[in-house]
């Protein structure tokens, strides 16, 4: 962290939670559930641990982080334009005609997203690459990868679990947003992931289980990396997808819906606008 | 070309740090000496061709040269999509190599022959698709790709292949490498395919037909230049590849020629038909089944003169 004048990591999530509703309902968009579900994991990241200089997005020393769960962008450019990458006012043109802030996070023309995901499957490699290319240059910058419940469903997450702790990627840390409920119903229902944390185990990693909107529990774990020494380590963190708006928590629904009329004022007050400013 | 390859960036690889070398598990005997020597330059990715690809991409976009190594279609349809999304869309500095063009590995099936990735490979936004013809443009071929920034394809034939350019050649990406001169028609080869078509040329000059001979070692960017002189100065243009006539030389051939104003000219696509082999078979004999021998190409060019 290099910048002194961001808010406390509770402020910081409440502004990832509004900016994110906004954006969903202006645009009409989907996945604000997803969104809501990783606020506190990302506010607590960049408030915190991340190491980065928005003025040098390509300061070859910056932490590296990955959204692998590329849909949940509103919430990575809400946190990227709260720590000073790009001004505030931008996020008024995602998914509008012209703008470079796609429904997927995306590289292009957007300060600090470090890569372009929104095909799940891919980010966790990327991020294994560039942990690798670090230890074999002798950097000590971190590399996190954030990665959806249902993105364990596709077999190239599961190839770079198996390859980072071979290769002793304890500069790699990979959180599982597990809200427990993917495209088309619950985790349980579609394709069980259960035991999440003990498959990561059996790969070779050093794994935590966390409530994932337990600031504590969140900046205990991140300060305990790695938990194994010489291993990568993921933090499976039980997270409630639309956290922070009631009528949302836990809804299929909220996968799909943005936010609008009398639903968006209630979903402003509940996460708390007034406390913003 | 494999060894013209593997030695040519072992000898890159000592003089530049920035370059990796990862494969899919395949090399057996013959990395083994780059492995040993520069063991932070390399990584056995494990049979695993999409995190392979990724993790390249991952390190390019960390200051490496990254080159991606498998045989037949490993390297390139089995990780398609990340070669788009992680490699192309990032503008990562990847190399994607593959041995075993085209019916290479004839003898092990359909799974094993590299039909149609040229086509595909072409297909991927800001991706250099080059397929050498003999050792000696594959020794120039990877340096050429390891010194451009950006994602690049490269087809390699296998071991042992002879030697088609009889001297030095000048190879640039991207322009075609005229191996004979001839007013009468044009046979445009890519990859190994130059062999046949040097062989045809003279066979036909024995007939009074005087043909140039193209090795369009870079599909793309194409060298439309040479293309269009072709047909202008000799009328006729065939075009030779170990390739689904689909995507590959051919299509990118007919393109310009279908695009370019005022030219009138002969034309035909020599090259596999979008099917799988039903019989297996050596190079040899499955270049034979298919008329991809000189024979087949004769037979092919002369179909279409008229003679």
């Amino acid at each position: 962290m290099s910048t002194s004048s961001l808010p406390t990591a509770a402020e910081l999530a409440r502004r990832i939670r509004r900016h994110s509703v906004l954006m969903t309902s202006r645009a009409n968009a989907s996945h604000i559930g997803s969104s809501l579900s990783m606020a506190d994991l990302l506010a607590i990241l960049y408030s915190e641990f991340l190491r980065f200089d928005p003025r040098r997005p390509e300061w070859p020393e910056r932490d590296r982080f990955i959204l692998s769960k590329g849909h949940g962008c509103a919430a990575l450019y809400a946190v990227l334009a709260e720590t000073g990458y790009f001004p505030v006012e931008r996020l008024e043109t995602f998914y509008q005609d012209g703008s470079p802030l796609a429904g997927h996070a995306t590289h292009k023309d957007v300060a600090g997203v470090e890569v372009s995901t929104g095909s799940l499957g891919h980010g966790l490699s990327l991020g294994t690459g560039m942990a690798l290319a670090g230890k074999r240059d002798g950097k000590s910058h971190r590399v996190w990868v954030m990665v959806s419940d249902g993105e364990c469903d596709e077999g190239s997450t599961w190839e770079p679990a198996l390859f980072a702790p071979h290769h002793r990627l304890d500069n790699l840390v990979a959180i599982v947003d597990y809200n427990k409920i993917q495209s088309f119903g619950t985790v349980k229902e579609v394709l069980d992931l259960e035991p999440l944390a003990e498959k990561w185990r059996a790969f070779g990693w050093g794994v935590r289980e966390i409530d994932g909107h337990d600031l504590t529990a969140i900046r205990e774990a991140f300060a305990a990396v790695p938990f194994v020494p010489q291993r990568p380590s993921c933090i499976v963190a039980h997270t409630i997808k639309g956290k922070g708006v009631g009528y949302m928590e836990n809804q299929l629904l909220w996968h799909y819906r943005a936010p609008r009329g009398a639903d968006l004022e209630t979903a402003l007050r509940e996460i708390g606008e007034e406390e913003l400013r | 070309m494999r060894t013209a390859f593997l030695e040519t960036l072992f000898e890159l690889a000592k003089a530049d740090e920035r370059i990796v070398f990862l494969t899919g598990d395949l090399g057996f005997s013959v990395i083994e000496p780059f492995a040993q020597a520069l063991p932070k330059q390399f990584v056995n990715a494990g049979v695993a061709e999409q995190n392979m690809t990724a993790i390249a991409a991952g390190m390019a976009l960390s200051g490496k040269i990254a080159l991606t190594y498998s045989i037949a279609n490993f390297p390139t349809l089995r990780c398609l999509e990340h070669i788009r999304n992680d490699v192309c869309y990032h503008e990562a500095n990847v190399k994607i190599v593959a041995v075993g063009g085209g019916f290479a590995y004839g003898a092990l099936g359909a799974s094993h022959h590299a039909t149609e990735e040229l086509g595909v490979m072409r297909m991927m936004p800001g991706m250099t698709v080059v397929a050498p013809a003999d050792p000696i443009e594959a020794r120039l071929a990877t340096r050429a790709i390891v010194a451009h920034p950006g994602p690049c394809y490269i087809r390699l034939g296998k071991a042992g292949e002879s030697n088609v350019h009889e001297g030095p050649i000048d190879f640039q990406l991207g322009r075609a490498i005229q191996v004979r001169e001839g007013k009468d028609v044009t046979l445009i080869s890519t990859g190994g395919m130059l062999k046949a078509a040097v062989g045809v040329a003279r066979r036909l000059a024995e007939r009074g037909v005087e043909a140039r001979v193209l090795s369009m070692h870079t599909l793309k960017p194409l060298d439309t230049e040479a293309v269009l002189a072709a047909a202008r100065d000799t009328g006729a243009v065939f075009t030779l590849e170990q390739h689904s006539v689909i995507g590959g030389l051919g299509s990118a051939v007919a393109e310009v020629l279908a695009e370019a104003p005022d030219i009138k000219v002969k034309f035909k696509r020599i090259g596999l038909p979008s099917a799988f082999s039903r019989r297996v078979g050596s190079q040899q004999y499955l270049e034979e089944q298919n008329g991809l021998d000189e024979a087949g190409v004769l037979r092919a060019v002369e179909g279409v003169l008229g003679s």
